[in-house]
Order: structure tokens, then sequence, then C-alpha cells
């Protein structure tokens, strides 16, 4: 909302001497937020100028310019720019003649933009200042010739400082008014918060029209479909105006308001329905009276039905939809926007003006169907003071009168229906209690009764009455918020509460943090990456462990080319290492924790109906509300990309691959105090002999919790990643369920270790884990330890075979073991790899 | 066959000498293992000298016995010092000959990094567990009831406007991707005992395009404590205590009147910021307001008996200002750079 000074100041008393800011500073304590400023930015001298004489002077570019000579002082006087009272100047423009009173920037001047005025040779001449055109100043779009000021009706003294004459001058602030305070859409709302902010002296417009009956005009509130029993007009005002002249110039001081205000003059009937509603927020439509059949009737639209708006749109109505209609049929969408039909134009001389109070629900619904926000629904969805709206009628009625040579006719109506406001209780006490500072009871009543509340004293409190303009007053939380605002918020003290005593994070906030921690310690980057994916990715990277395909898709995506939400984290960490490599960072490690999406195939979403606001669902109703979301466990990935290390003296660079994905794995289970195995895998997005299943075994049996491997060559490429990308995916919330609550320990002995190696040769498709399981198992309790030190292939080994050899560590834990019970342990080991993978001792 | 020799003065000292002038000259652990071998061996003189002892008639032995045994000492004595000296004057040299341009040693670990907004969402959880508080979290995909209506925004009321909405299709199903952490509130009071204390935060999704002070996913922390007897002088001090613990002891907070439909009354706050660079500032931190009796509604909750207060703030706009970033953007675009300023600190 934007307020012109000069306006507000006709309704409150602004302190004398006030800047923009200032005003802005008053507002912001009562709670409206600054949005910025607008002037004309302009700066004088620009006075008032007459035309002289002038010889026409042909040119070589074809065109005539007129060499005028202009008075700018009076006769003898100095000019305020302290030259001649009577200047050279050349025009470009024609419709104007000797006589004529305009507009002359004189030197020194400047015009929007920082376009500076100073005498400058030009045709010829030296030109000593400009007339100008409406649109120069800034007054309008009219950009054919200059403006002379008798067609503004305005006939002043050569030498009058022009900007304040055509209000030039003003400045306006603008604000945020929230979704709550409709009232302060208008002059009038911020004139009241504004006294409210510095205790000026509030004259409020809507006591000053005097309202005048009127009855006659047939008006039929005829909703048989009120939305949640709401009434769609509740308030119904017309007055009718003949004789206008709807070709009479907009005066100045009205066009410069509403271009202050952000609204553009049209035309003088149109901008005096706009002045009224920035005046009061009462939006007004006015219809040529002549061009309506037979009375109104505010109804639903009819299935079908359809309407040209003023836009000259045709719009197909939903029977939802509020309209005003005649005997011809809709001719205007209620509170939305009016209709072609009963426009005004020049020709129009009879005028019935309409002011009413439509439900706010009921506009909002037709506003956003039609996608037709209007200053006038803006308003209506927050809610109109349904007690202005005669005296609006009132107002335009008057301006009409004054502005375009109306008469005032007896012919309207007078509709009102309206709830009266409901009192609200405010017990003793309560506001102190809610806001943690003192308010004196006379504070009390004085902030309530400046917001326009009318106070009652009852037994053990007061009864409040909030005023027709403030429908949000509904609960004596509101009564305080109005006391606290009013009086200030700095009165509010600093007190510490102290919550009872707390249980810390919880286990798995503290894992989930433990596993971010290790894998950035372990040298990855964290990133965080949109959710957003492609069809094509969720394709792709369907969840790691199910086949489902199925993704969410967003009805109103920034991106059309992503709509979904994400299954995997794969394909955003995919992206993120395709910018770094762009931007020339190559050797990557990076990881992101986050949630994907999961619905299952089939299963619908949601609730079409939802319980209301204000009440607690049954638990019922709220594992319905649960149970219609889709899974969003959390996962965490990693990718690698180009090398671990660069070439360092003494050392050879290390490109990456699958240990690295396997070794964060690694880290990851570590963090979590998870065991994760991996097995030879397969994932349509990775190398089929490059690609691990990660599972878990428990007690219940293996759990599968990701995957690891390099990407397919073919979709790095197309993704134009280098050929090896390494990346893992594992579902963290799966992992922190399957960390042990409590760890089990076994002991440690201290006899010493016997230690000897085993070299199996075993076919080259056992995989080099299971044949470790097996000699695990074979060789019982006196192994401590197996690793694999070897894979050889080639000479002495078969050519679909290979050689594994172990390094085997035994221990008992009462005696010190012979070199003998080692062997008869490692033997028994190979027996059980010779009787799973045909495993031979190799010679 | 040697010459037959005899222990005599003459002989013990000659075969001392010739040691003691071998020692002398041995000038590394090979020269010195050759002395050593060449004087105090089984063949040595001195060694041969001492078995002939055996030989030697009765009343001699003693003196004899004495001559050699200070003799094998003197020369045992001289073997040991020298053998130190060698050993440190070698191990000297080999150490010298180890030295490395520590500057230009190969690095094998990777450096990596928490992004900066995870170490502040866990700054600032820690900040409020130190106060007993505790850490709540919800979906991000939400239904329309948790994340407006129970939350007092009427349905067609234009606050729902205020927050930019991503749905969810079919938009019948009245799902969306929440817009604030306010969800994880209502979540909290459902399923929580009185009182309650809890932070929440996580992301969240407006459809704003991506500039350099708006990201449609960004994190959000928000605060409710709903008790008996909470004022907005108790919300006002949870304030400065976190502000404090987020910007230094001279911060403090300002409210302003607002707006919000799950607040009344509501406000805007303002931090000043102490230590801010180019000089202690206010700046525009979040909003915040004593819960409105019909979010409690919402849960259960009799307003008549308890009420409480709730605050929330992005948490990017919070790094931006702390640490004085100019761009969102990199905040968002996963720049390895970016986070490895920040390593493990925030």
């Amino acid at each position: 909302m934007r307020i012109p000074l000069g306006w507000l100041a006709e309704f409150v008393d602004v302190t004398p001497g006030s800047t923009v800011a200032d005003v802005h500073a008053a507002l912001v304590k009562v709670g409206l937020e600054e949005e910025g400023s607008h002037d004309f930015d302009l700066t004088g001298p620009i006075v008032v100028g007459e035309v002289l004489e002038f010889v026409e002077e042909p040119q070589s570019n074809g065109k005539t310019i007129r060499w005028c000579s202009v008075r700018v002082a009076p006769d003898g006087e100095t000019a305020p720019d302290g030259g001649a009272d009577v200047r050279g100047i050349v025009c470009g423009a024609h419709n104007f003649a000797p006589g004529d009173k305009v507009v002359v920037t004189l030197p020194g001047a400047v015009l929007p933009g920082g376009f500076a005025i100073a005498a400058r040779k030009t045709y010829g001449h030296v030109s000593d200042g400009m007339i100008a055109s409406s649109r120069e100043l800034g007054l309008g779009d009219e950009h054919d010739g200059i403006l002379r000021l008798a067609t503004l009706g305005l006939d002043p003294a050569v030498g009058t400082d022009a900007l304040s004459l055509l209000g030039l001058d003003d400045q306006a602030v603008e604000v945020n008014v929230t979704p709550d305070r409709g009232y302060a859409f208008s002059i009038r709302g911020i004139a009241r918060e504004y006294a409210h902010a510095t205790g000026a002296a509030f004259r409020d417009p809507a006591l000053a029209s005097e309202v005048q009956d009127a009855s006659g005009f047939d008006v039929v509130i005829d909703d048989d479909e009120p939305i949640r029993g709401r009434v769609g007009a509740t308030v119904f005002v017309t007055r009718l105006v003949r004789d206008v002249d709807p070709t009479k110039p907009t005066p100045p001081w009205m066009a410069t308001r509403l271009s202050l205000a952000g609204i553009r003059s049209i035309s003088l009937i149109v901008d005096i329905t706009n002045y009224v509603m920035l005046e009061l927020g009462q939006p007004i439509h006015a219809y040529d009276y002549d061009k309506l059949t037979g009375g109104i009737r505010v109804r639903r639209a009819s299935q079908g039905e359809k309407l040209v708006t003023l836009d000259d749109q045709t719009r197909a109505l939903d029977p939802e939809d509020l309209v005003i209609a005649d005997d011809s049929g809709a001719i205007g969408l209620a509170g939305v926007m009016g209709g072609a039909s009963t426009e005004i134009g020049d020709s129009s001389r009879t005028v019935l003006i309409e002011a009413a109070n439509f439900d706010p629900v009921s506009i909002a619904r037709t506003a956003r169907r039609h996608k037709l926000p209007s200053e006038a629904s803006r308003r209506f969805e927050r809610g109109v003071d349904p007690a202005v709206a005669a005296v609006a009628a009132a107002r335009v009625v008057q301006l009409l009168v004054d502005l375009a040579g109306g008469t005032a006719d007896q012919l309207g109506s007078t509709y009102s229906q309206h709830a009266q406001p409901t009192p609200v209780e405010l017990p003793d006490g309560y506001i102190s209690g809610l806001i943690g500072a003192e308010f004196t009871d006379e504070e009390i009543r004085s902030a309530l009764a400046e917001i326009g509340g009318d106070i009652v004293d009852i037994e053990g409190g007061l009864r409040v009455t909030p005023p027709t303009w403030r429908s949000d007053i509904t609960h004596k939380s509101a009564l305080a918020e109005e006391v606290a605002r009013i009086v200030g918020y700095e009165r509010i003290p600093s007190v510490l509460p102290v919550a009872p005593p707390g249980r810390g994070l919880t286990r798995e906030q503290t894992l989930r943090r433990q596993a971010s921690q290790t894998l950035a310690s372990s040298g990855l980057v964290e990133v965080m990456a949109y959710p957003f994916v492609s069809e094509a990715a969720t394709q792709l990277f369907a969840s790691p462990n199910s086949p489902a395909v199925a993704a969410v898709r967003v009805a109103n995506p920034l991106d059309a080319e992503a709509p979904y939400l994400r299954t995997s984290l794969l394909p955003g960490l995919l992206d993120i290492v395709r910018r770094n490599l762009s931007r020339g960072l190559n050797d990557l490690a990076l990881f992101e924790t986050g949630l994907v999406f999961l619905p299952e195939p089939g299963v619908v979403y949601g609730q079409t109906e939802l319980p209301i606001g204000g009440a607690r669902p049954t638990d019922d109703v709220l594992a319905g509300l649960d149970s219609g979301l889709p899974a969003q466990p959390r996962h965490v990935a990693v990718a690698f990309a180009g090398h671990a290390w660069e070439k360092q003296p003494g050392l050879d660079a290390r490109p990456v691959g699958l240990a690295d994905a396997l070794d964060s794995v690694r880290q990851l289970g570590l963090a979590l105090g998870v065991e994760i195995r991996p097995v030879q895998g397969a994932h349509p997005a990775l190398h089929p002999g490059r690609t691990a299943s990660l599972v878990v075994t428990t007690a219940e049996g293996e759990t599968a919790v990701g995957v690891a491997g390099e990407l397919l060559p073919r979709i790095a490429e197309e993704a134009h990643l280098p050929r090896v990308v390494a990346v893992a995916e594992l579902d963290l919330d799966a992992l922190i369920g399957l960390s042990p609550r409590e760890v089990a320990v076994r002991p440690i002995f201290g006899f010493p270790a016997a230690t000897q190696d085993l070299s199996l040769v075993v076919p080259r498709t056992a995989p080099a884990g299971e044949v470790s399981d097996a000699v695990v198992r074979g060789a019982g309790a006196l192994l401590e330890d197996i690793r694999l030190v070897d894979d050889y292939r080639g000479t002495g080994v078969g050519d679909a075979e290979k050689s594994l050899t172990f390094a085997l560590r035994f221990r008992a834990p009462d005696r010190t073991l012979t070199a003998g019970e080692a062997s008869d342990a490692k033997l028994a080991g190979l027996a059980v790899a010779s009787a799973e993978f045909g495993a031979s001792l190799r010679e | 066959m040697s010459d037959p020799i005899v222990i005599s003065d003459e002989s013990v000292a000659a075969a001392v000498d010739a040691a003691l002038a071998a020692i002398a000259a041995a000038d590394d652990s090979t020269a010195l293992k050759a002395a050593r071998s060449a004087h105090v061996g089984e063949a040595s003189v001195l060694s041969r000298l001492n078995a002939t002892l055996r030989d030697v008639p009765k009343e001699q032995k003693a003196a004899a016995g004495k001559l050699m045994g200070q003799a094998r000492a003197r020369v045992a004595q001289a073997l040991a010092e020298r053998e130190e000296q060698i050993v440190a004057r070698e191990e000297e040299a080999r150490l010298e000959s180890e030295f490395v341009d520590v500057t230009a040693l190969p690095t094998r670990a990777r450096v990596g990094a928490r992004h900066p907004l995870s170490l502040l969402e866990e700054r600032i959880a820690d900040i409020f567990v130190g106060m007993g508080w505790e850490v709540a979290e919800g979906p991000e995909l939400e239904s329309e009831w948790f994340n407006f209506d129970a939350l007092n925004f009427a349905p067609d009321h234009p606050a729902r406007a205020m927050q930019d909405t991503f749905f969810i299709e079919p938009v019948e199903s009245h799902l969306l991707l929440r817009t604030h952490t306010s969800p994880v509130q209502i979540r909290s009071l459902l399923s929580r005992e009185l009182p309650v204390y809890v932070i929440a935060p996580g992301r969240v999704y407006r459809t704003d395009e991506l500039d350099a002070t708006h990201t449609p996913v960004f994190m959000q922390v928000e605060g409710i404590a709903i008790d008996k007897g909470l004022t907005m002088a108790h919300l006002r001090g949870t304030l400065e205590h976190f502000a404090r613990a987020m910007f230094g002891e001279g911060a403090k907070i300002r409210l302003r009147p607002n707006y919000f439909p799950f607040t009344e009354p509501s406000a805007e706050m303002d931090v000043w910021q102490p230590n801010a660079k180019g000089g202690a500032r206010w700046v525009e931190w979040g909003g915040c307001g004593m819960v409105n009796p019909n979010v409690l509604l919402s849960a259960g909750i009799d307003p008549e008996e308890y009420q409480g207060f709730a605050f929330g703030m992005g948490i990017e706009r919070t790094l931006q200002f702390r640490n004085d970033l100019n761009d969102m953007r990199d905040m968002v675009e996963g720049d390895i750079r970016f986070s490895q300023q920040f390593g493990m600190v925030v």
C-alpha cells in the first residue's frame, strides 16, 4: 500500500517537518513494515509560464520547431533560476497558442531519470528552459504535445511554482499490509495507524461525508449457495448520478495522488472510484446506467454462464462465482471485475455507483479461479469495513457532482445485513499475563478505545466490542496484541524461562551427526542438492533397495524439466559433481545426507477432505493423515571422481574407484557401529562388474542397506562425467535402526598368537569374501583374524583359477598355541573351503 | 706357529699399546670391529698372553694375573669409549642423510568439510539443548493440515498466499512441501507430554526463484515452548539468550508488531549484531509471537491452562549475515571451495 503524504495529512496531523523516513519509522512501530518510497523525481525550478509569441521554423530534418518567447516571471522580476522574466525557448510541439499557460522547466531543474535542464544550443537558438509535457512531469501517459494548464481547468499566475500547483512535490511511503489488516489498505486506515504510532489527532474521513438517503433502485441479494454458510453479499449500496461529463479532465491533485499511490489515471469517473477506494478502502464500481436492463440481482453464476469482463476476456463462470446480474444476465464478477456491457465510456451520462461488501472467501476463490487479483478483490479478501459502504458511495456522488458536473439523484438503494461485531471479554490481568509486562488499567482502556473499540465494564474485566473494520479481532489475545503494540513492544522485558530437564539429542540425532562428521573427517565434502529431479533421473535411480519407480510429482515445479521429488540422492549428487568439474575442480569426494521420497506404486496418498483447524482431530483421523504420506527415509550418498590424490614428489597420482566408495561405506559402518558387507550386486545405472550390494547381517538375517558401484560408463558419458565415477547410497535411517543399542564385547586374551599363511587355489568365480567366510567357519574359535593378502592369477595356476593367500592369526584364550594346533585349525578351514568352493592348497 | 710369548711388563705393555693405537685409529664401526678382533680376539697377543697365565709359576701368578687384568681392562674401556663415539657419529651422519623438506612431502589424505549450514544447524541445536530443550523432526512432504489448517491458516485466507507453496499432484490430495517447520510444532504438541520446549530445524520449500537472497529450498529453525504462565517476556529472554550465544555478549533483540496466523501477538524480530563487519547493526532475523489459541486447540491443548511462544528464522539468512556472505547461491550450488573454507568450523 502506497500512501501519499499530502493525502495522509488530510486525516491525521503528520508531525511538521516529517521526512519519508520519519513516517516509515512511525508506521513500523505499529506493524506496518517499510517497503519503499516514491516521488515524482522532479527538482525545480519548474514554474507556470505564459507563451507570449512564437515563430515557426522549418528544419532540414523535416520537423518544424517553434521558437517561443515565454514569460516565466512577472514583468521586471527575476525568475527562480536567477534569470530574466521572459525566455527564448525552442519547442517541438504545436498544440498551443500565444496566451496559453504552460509549465516551464528552467535551467537547474531535473526531470525523472536524472534529466538535467540547462540553457543549451539547439536548432540555431539558445533554448533557455523547456516547455513540459504531462509525461515529462510524470503526470500521465499523455505525450501528444505539451501540457496546457487550461485543459486542467487551471489559470494560475505566471511564475507560480508548478510543482506545488500540480501536487508534484508530494511523496509517498509504501508499507506492507499484513493479511489480517484489510482496513489498512486505505489512507483512512493508515492515518489511524499513524495516529496510534504518534499520538497525533485522527480525523476519520468516514465521518466527513454526509450520507443522503436514496431508494427506489431494485436490488435483490439472492444467494442460494452460500460458501460455508456465508452469504455472498451483506451490504449493497447504489447511488445514481445524472448528467455527468466523463470527458472532463481529472484534476491534477487527484491525478498526482493516484500516480503516487501506484494507480494509473484512466478517466475522470474511473479515477474518482479509485480515489475513493484508496481513501476509504471501499471498492467502488460504476455502471453506465443507460446500459443496464432492469434492477440488480446478486447471485451465484449459473451452469455454463459466460461473462465478458472489462479486460475484454470472455470468462466461463463457475457456479460458485458470485455475480452481479441484471435482466440481461451477469454484468460483473462481484468484487473482482466489472463486465464490458455496462462499462462507462465517453458517451455515458448517467452513472450508477455500487459500494458493496462481499464474503472474503467467495471473492478469494473467484479471484484465484479466474486468475484475476484486483485492487478490489485484494481488499475484499482481507475484509472491508461494512459500515463504510454508504459513506464511500456518498463521497463518489459528491466528487461526480463537483468534478464531472453531475447531479445527484434520489434513485438508489441501501441493503445492509452485515452482522454486528461480536464482543470479546477481556478478564482482568489477562494482558499482563500474556505479555509479561505490566499495563495500567488506563493504558489498556485508552489503547482499546484508540483502535475504535467500545468498552463496557463487566464483572472481573471488560467487554470490548471491536470496531466494524476490525473483523480480525475475535479473541482476547488479539486485544492483548493491540494494547501491546500501541503501548509499544519495547515495554516487554527479557526473562529467560527455565525449561524442565531435557534428554539431549536423541540417539538417532547423535548417530546422524557422527555419520556426517566421520565422512567429512575421512576427506569427503558435504553438499546439499535440491531434491527436484527429472523423470529420466527418477527412472534410472529408483531407490537402491526397491524396484519401485514411482515418484512424487510437484504440481507447480519451478523447473518443468525436474518436477519429481528424488527417490535417490545420486542424481543431485552427480549434478554437483558435474558443476564442480565444469569449474575445473576435478578431484572430488562428496557426500550428502537427506530425505528421499518413496511412494509405492499404485498407492493413492493424501486426503481429499481435511479436518478443520482449531480442533484436535481424532486419533484415527491423525493416523490417516500420517498414513497418507509416502515414506521419506533419510539416505546418505557418496560420490568420487578424479583422483584420491594428484601426482606429488615421490608419489604417483591415484585414480578413484569403487574401493573409495567402499572405504566410505566402511567408515560409515564404523561411525554407526554396524558391519556393512559388500556382495556382488547389480544396478541399472552402475557398471555390471563393479557393483556391490551392501548388506548387514543380524540375528534376523541379511538386510540390504544400499548399493555401491562405479557409474555405468555410457551413463557417465551422457552426463558429461568422467568414465570412472564411484558412488554409494545407503538408507541412513535403516542403518541407525540396525546400530546396536549396546555393543557386545568379547574378552581380550594375552597368550601369544600363532600366525600362518594359507594359499588356496579356487575357481576365479569364487568371491574372495565368501572363501574367507568358509575358512573362518572351518578354522573355528582359535582363528582370531583373517586377511586377504594376495590374489594371484598366472603361471602355475589354471586359466580358470586364481590363488588367494590369506594371513591367519590364531590365539587360544587359555594357553600358548603350538604350531601343530594352529596348522590343524588352518587345515580345518581349508577343508570347508574345499567343500564349498573346491579350494586346494597351493603347492 | 708363532714365537713363544711370555708375560712380562714389556710384552704386555707392547700389546696394550698396539691395541690402543689400533682402536684409536679405527674410524668407523667396521675398522673398530677389525681392531677388536685383532687385539682382543682369540688369536690376539693379549689373549695369547692371557692363556699363558696357567704356565706362570705359582709365586708369580698373582702379579702376572694383575698385570694381565689391568691390561685387558684398559683395552676394553678404550674399545667401549671408541664405540660410543663411532655410533654417535654414524647416527648423526645417518640422520643428516635422512633430511627431508617438510614442505614438499606428499599429502595422502583428502581434506573433507561439513556444509556450513549443517554446522550452524548443529550449533543452534546445541545452544537450545544446553537450555534443556529437545530437537524435534518431521516429514518434509506434509499434509496441508499440518502446514496450514492446524496453524490457524483458514482455508482461502490470503495468509496462505504469504507462503508460496509447492503443491503435490494431484492437488486434491492436499499434500505439499512444507513451507516452514511449523508442522513439526503441531506434531510435537500432539505427541509430547506438556510442558513442551522443542526446536525444529530442517529443510523447507517456497516457490522463490534462486537469487542472491532467495532459494526455493532452504533451512529454517523454529522453536516452540508451551507451559503454564509463559509470556512474551520469556520469548524475548529466550531469543536474547540465543542471540548472545550466536553473536556475542553484546547481542540483543528488538521486537516489532507483525502478523502471522499462528501467533498472537506476533512480532518481527531484529537482532543487534555487535561484531558485524563494518560495524554493529540491527538485522532482520525472523518472526515470533505468542502461540495463537487456535493452534493449541488444533493440538487438543486448553489455551486457558497453557500458553507459550514460538519463533523461527532462516539458517541460510543467519549464515549470510553472521559470516558476511554476499550470495546465497554459494550455499546451494555445492562448489567444494565454499564448504572447504569452513572445514569443520562455522
